[in-house]
């Protein structure tokens, strides 16, 4: 047989055994992490962890404030990021699509999109903490609503595009103004795309960790008060993780396990919520 | 004959108010991204002020980082982010290739959706969550069984051996590179996959009618088509690699110390702000943080922006026709 045809075929099967390999490679990742947070955080999962506060060293406690911190502060940033995106994701797609600006504005969104996340964290400490004097809820707050900024305007900007302009048209032809087209017939149509875009960035900022570090810091006690430091799940895993304490250990871990099963549950909902989008376009 | 319907003023004016505000409350909220950029570098640049100013360049070549001399120079930091990240393309550029290949060329139809979104997964477990795990899980069977493998094979050889001498930790430079490589690989197969489906199909099938195997298509239709777009990806990944915070402060060691070898616990910017700014004392060693802070920005903008001007080529192409 021809041995350059033996050659081309041989190279073709390592590379496409190569394929595989590399999928098997990148899988055995996720299951290895998933399957270590989830074997040691039902082991450390226990009813006193919903009802205690973090422990003092050497003592044992549950997770009581810091749960309530992460979700006030995940909370509060989704109700500031929430609409100032959809309005900003609105400009670009329905006012501003030639405006010489707007293509700046998508630039600097797709870089602050990837921009690290503890820059973010030290612009909020000196905007906001060094003016107050001191960590808090509220700075927190406003770092993860940063973050959850870009993501929300851009999913809401292309799906804002993907409603059909005869829509606009039927409504404006009717008389409606522009403000009531938008809100009533393109947001309408668009709701599960915007949505969707919603639900991925409180999945992004629900284990964020260092941008929480320069602002809300942590707090060993129970705490609603948002001008003063607040418990959050990631800071006190980042915390407990380095002791030396076994407890702690345990406690890091359960904590891990409360986050990414709520961040894998909101991921996938997102992505149902992203099919069914599609399929109204 | 059609007839007139009069509305009176009052609502008229109403409505033309609502638009107005409405159009108002979105441009403001668009400029809002302008105001943060700026926001971002001048309050970086405010913060790092004291410390630009009483040691120059020198900060950046500097390579003492000690805060009870007041001594600080950043190169130890900005070498430590660079190597780490080096090391995560290194391993995350060939693996999203061979992933995305298969994800658009190898896998049955039926597979490619749940292997897809398996690996976007990986994108969504939340960093101090790879922190952890490789602190507790990943550093004592890379200490065990494979730093001791690579310092046999690869110890005795001149300069490259130098990479892996010292104590297998399973912490420092190179585990902390494997990580981001992981870290970064659902970002860099999304924008691989994505631009390999844009190849036109008849590019493809003509070659495989002139007798190309699979690979020689992949090799010399696919990649030579997707090119610029592709390394717009890597460059994307490279972003995200530079910046990232937690997973690096469980895993790299966290010592301003200099070492080629890659076994060595070292430091990255963005793990020597979690591990030092709260309990920075005096005015200089926060400043010097903060002007760390602003040299991360400085290096992961400039990145990101070469990443995003080579994935518009991609666009721009598509929309002028001439694919």
């Amino acid at each position: 047989m021809d041995w350059r045809y033996l050659r081309r075929r041989t190279l073709n099967i390592l590379s496409l055994t190569g394929s595989v390999v590399a999928t098997v490679f990148g899988l055995v990742w996720l299951f290895w992490i998933l399957w270590t947070t989830f074997s040691l955080g039902f082991a450390a999962l226990s009813l006193t962890l919903f009802q205690e506060n973090t422990p003092a060293p050497g003592s044992t406690g549950g997770l009581a404030n810091a749960i309530v911190g992460s979700l006030i502060m995940v909370g509060l940033a989704t109700a500031i990021g929430t609409p100032i995106g959809v309005l900003a994701g609105t400009w670009l797609a329905e006012y501003g699509k030639r405006h010489p600006l707007a293509g700046a504005i998508r630039f600097i969104n797709d870089i602050l999109l990837s921009a690290p996340s503890i820059i973010i964290g030290l612009f909020v400490y000196e905007m906001i903490v060094v003016r107050f004097g001191h960590f808090s809820g509220l700075a927190g707050a406003c770092a993860l609503a940063i973050i959850m900024l870009p993501v929300v305007i851009r999913t809401t900007e292309e799906m804002l595009k993907l409603v059909p302009n005869p829509l606009r048209e039927a409504a404006l032809a009717l008389g409606a103004p522009r403000w009531k087209m938008i809100s009533f017939v393109a947001y309408r149509a668009a709701l599960s795309g915007i949505l969707t875009g919603v639900l991925l960035a409180v999945a992004r900022i629900a284990g964020e960790t260092a941008p929480l570090l320069f602002t809300a810091l942590n707090n060993q006690f129970w705490s609603t008060d948002l001008t003063e430091p607040m418990a959050n799940l990631p800071v006190v895993i980042f915390q407990f993780a380095m002791s030396p304490y076994s407890e702690w250990h345990a406690l890091a871990w359960a904590g891990s396990l409360l986050i990414t099963l709520s961040v894998l549950a909101l991921s996938i909902f997102a992505r149902i919520l992203a099919r069914k989008a599609r399929m109204e376009h | 004959m059609t007839d007139r319907i009069d509305i009176p003023d009052r609502v008229l004016n109403r409505q033309r108010l609502l638009d107005r505000l409405f159009q108002t409350a979105t441009s403001v909220s668009a400029g809002l991204v302008l105001l943060i950029l700026v926001g971002i570098i001048l309050s970086l640049f405010v913060g790092g002020w004291q410390a630009l100013q009483t040691f120059g360049f020198g900060f950046l070549t500097g390579s003492d980082w000690n805060p009870v001399s007041e001594q600080f120079g950043a190169l130890v930091p900005i070498y430590g982010t660079l190597v780490s990240s080096l090391i995560a393309i290194v391993i995350a550029v060939p693996i999203s290739f061979g992933i995305a290949i298969f994800l658009t060329e190898v896998a049955p139809h039926w597979l490619r959706r749940p292997i897809g979104t398996a690996i976007e997964l990986l994108a969504a477990i939340p960093s101090i969550i790879y922190g952890m795990w490789g602190l507790f899980v990943f550093a004592p069977v890379l200490s065990e069984y494979v730093q001791p493998w690579l310092q046999e094979k690869f110890g005795d050889i001149p300069m490259i051996g130098s990479l892996f001498q010292g104590a297998p930790l399973g912490i420092g430079m190179l585990p902390a590179g494997i990580i981001l490589g992981i870290m970064i690989i659902p970002f860099i197969t999304a924008i691989m996959r994505d631009v390999f489906v844009t190849v036109p199909k008849f590019l493809k099938e003509s070659a495989y009618g002139v007798g190309a195997t699979h690979w020689e298509v992949i090799w010399n239709v696919v990649l030579p088509y997707t090119r610029v777009a592709a390394v717009g990806g890597i460059f994307l990944g490279l972003g995200r690699a530079l910046g990232e915070t937690m997973a690096i402060t469980f895993i790299i060691g966290n010592t301003h110390r200099f070492s080629t070898s890659l076994f060595e616990p070292g430091n990255s910017i963005a793990s020597t702000l979690a591990n030092e700014f709260n309990e920075a004392v005096g005015d200089v060693h926060t400043s010097s943080l903060i002007a760390l802070g602003l040299v991360l920005f400085m290096i992961t903008f400039i990145v990101l922006a070469l990443a995003k001007a080579l994935l518009l080529t991609l666009n721009s192409r598509d929309s002028g026709g001439k694919g």
